[in-house]
């Protein structure tokens, strides 16, 4: 194409244009939505500054020592309940894949069961248990009343961890069945039994599979706590309601409350961002390093 | 008996497929066993019936003159139970076709695991050997390596090294070598043809004609579950006397 002149008989003149300057395409549709969606966000901005709330009010309870509390009992319900929600989760993926059809289906009905009803039923049942049962124990050995027994945090531990495990059993099955059941039989062969084969190999290898979807499920955990309040757990939604009983602040609170979840939440979601970028990148590393070892090797 | 392995009439099914059909066999102390057959003949079963990765369904096989799977109480035989059977295996390394080496564990951690973890040694005993190990597969360098950085060739020599590691009484290879690239075969022949010399009983399902040739004492030659006939590597490699044998090898060295 370099002698275009001599070769094509098409005139000269036809090129000459193309030494000018490009220009981009304009994109105007772009331009009005975003224009739209700025407006929008002014008025919304607008309308809360000069609505009827009291930012001071909103300053004033961000670290009120009923607030504060609330958001430690979230933070500790999340812990517990995920912790709770964990070792169930394991416990039922073991049940559900071993040859006992007693523990199958045990567990097949426990995951049925806890996925297949609302969480706040499930609350409510736990927490008037003393309804069908007046008194828990072993008979003779050691009694109590369910009342004393199931207080509004022992009914929502339960309640959010074996609902949480039911959920988890199925992100844990999914882990194990990940592991190569070449892995397995080689750890039969240099004599491992079966509880330090899962232990030693199979968990630490499902981990990579589990880690994830188990990061998603504490964030959402935190805010699952909030249904809690129903029956009286002092988590932090529920320390914002008793306070706007008392004054009469409701959106204040709430705002107090939203910030706090967001602030947790947001904390949690750069720690799973970190773990994910841990995971991917040794894995990456891995790979590269194996590429160019054979590379190696072959040549 | 003072052999190895005894195995006396050893049947195993998977559903209707006859896998293993009335086999019966020896393996002499310090002997190496080669395994031939086409693929189906039942010989990878067979070496996986000897360390219980698969349950035989009737029979019986003693390793070092102890029966193993069961325990006889009168005229029955009682399976053992889980710590008994792992207890067991420790009496036979397994190295198989696609290595399984541990893959969240370092090359060394992989060695060590048994010893440490199953035999309940100390590490600062168990990490010389594991190195001494390494020295003999010709992979000292690699001993902080992830299994998946690492070739074929190298991850079958650590596959190796972590069976040699238990100090087993015998090893047994299924198709040690069938998942390599051919340039890397010879190196893992070569790590099996030193432990045979340094007079290691081995029982070694294969298609390496040419290894089994200089190697072994014995070869047996497997087809649908029965054991066709076995021989000296002469007997059996070069001058066969069923038909199938002469078919099978035909067939390999075309």
């Amino acid at each position: 194409m370099a002698n275009v002149d001599t070769t094509i008989s098409i005139p000269r003149a036809k090129y000459s244009i193309a030494h000018l300057h490009h220009q981009p395409r304009r994109h105007y549709g772009r331009w009005l939505a975003a224009s739209l969606i700025i407006l929008a966000l002014v008025l919304i901005v607008k309308a809360f500054a000069q609505g009827q709330i009291a930012w001071p009010v909103v300053a004033q309870f961000f670290t009120a020592p009923a607030i504060l509390s609330g958001l430690w009992n979230t933070i500790l319900m999340t812990i517990c309940a995920m912790a709770l929600g964990l070792f169930l989760g394991v416990v039922f993926a073991i049940m559900i894949m071993s040859p006992n059809p007693v523990l199958k289906y045990v567990a097949v009905f426990y995951i049925w069961f806890f996925r297949g009803t609302p969480l706040l039923l499930q609350l409510l049942l736990w927490f008037n248990l003393a309804l069908i049962f007046p008194t828990l124990g072993i008979p003779g050995v050691f009694e109590m009343r369910t009342v004393d027994l199931m207080t509004p945090f022992m009914a929502t531990l339960l309640g959010l961890g074996i609902n949480q495990g039911a959920y988890t059993a199925e992100v844990v099955r999914a882990g194990i069945l990940s592991v190569d059941n070449g892995q397995i039989e080689a750890a039969k062969v240099i004599g491992m039994t079966r509880l330090t084969m899962l232990r030693r190999i199979i968990l630490p290898q499902a981990m990579r599979v589990i880690i994830p979807p188990v990061g998603n499920e504490v964030i959402s955990m935190v805010k699952l706590t909030s249904v809690a309040s129903v029956i009286g757990y002092a988590e932090i939604l529920r320390n914002a309601q008793s306070v706007y009983y008392a004054n009469n602040r409701v959106m204040e609170l709430l705002i107090v409350s939203a910030i706090w979840y967001l602030v947790v939440v947001t904390i949690l979601s750069i720690g799973q961002h970190l773990l994910e970028k841990h995971y991917a990148k040794s894995q990456g590393r891995r790979e590269a390093k194996r590429a160019a070892t054979a590379q190696a090797e072959g040549a | 008996m003072s052999s190895m392995v005894v195995a006396v009439d050893l049947k195993k099914f998977f559903g209707d497929f006859q896998a293993l059909d009335n086999v019966s066999f020896e393996i002499e102390h310090g002997e190496v066993l080669c395994i031939i057959g086409p693929s189906g003949s039942g010989k990878s079963t067979l070496l996986r019936c000897i360390n219980q990765l698969e349950r035989i369904d009737s029979g019986a096989i003693w390793i070092d003159d102890e029966l193993i799977g069961f325990r006889q109480d009168g005229d029955k035989l009682y399976q053992l139970n889980d710590a008994e059977i792992a207890r067991q295996r420790l009496s036979s390394g397994m190295v198989f076709q696609r290595f399984n080496l541990f893959a969240h564990m370092t090359v060394l951690e992989n060695i060590i695991e048994g010893p440490v973890i199953v035999q309940k040694r100390a590490k600062t005993a168990v990490i010389p050997e594991a190195m001494a190990l390494l020295e003999k597969v010709g992979l000292t360098d690699k001993k902080d390596s992830y299994p998946s950085e690492l070739s074929g060739g190298q991850q079958q020599r650590i596959a190796i090294a972590r069976a040699l590691a238990m100090k087993p009484k015998l090893m047994l290879f299924d198709e040690p070598t069938s998942a390599l690239d051919p340039e890397l075969v010879s190196d893992v022949l070569s790590v099996m043809r030193d432990l045979a010399k340094s007079g290691m009983t081995m029982v070694v399902v294969t298609h390496e004609l040419g290894f089994a040739r200089e190697v072994a004492n014995r070869v047996v030659f497997m087809d649908r579950g029965k054991i066709v006939e076995s021989g000296t590597p002469q007997e059996i490699l070069s001058s066969p006397k069923e038909k199938r044998t002469q078919d099978f090898i035909a067939a390999v060295l075309a």
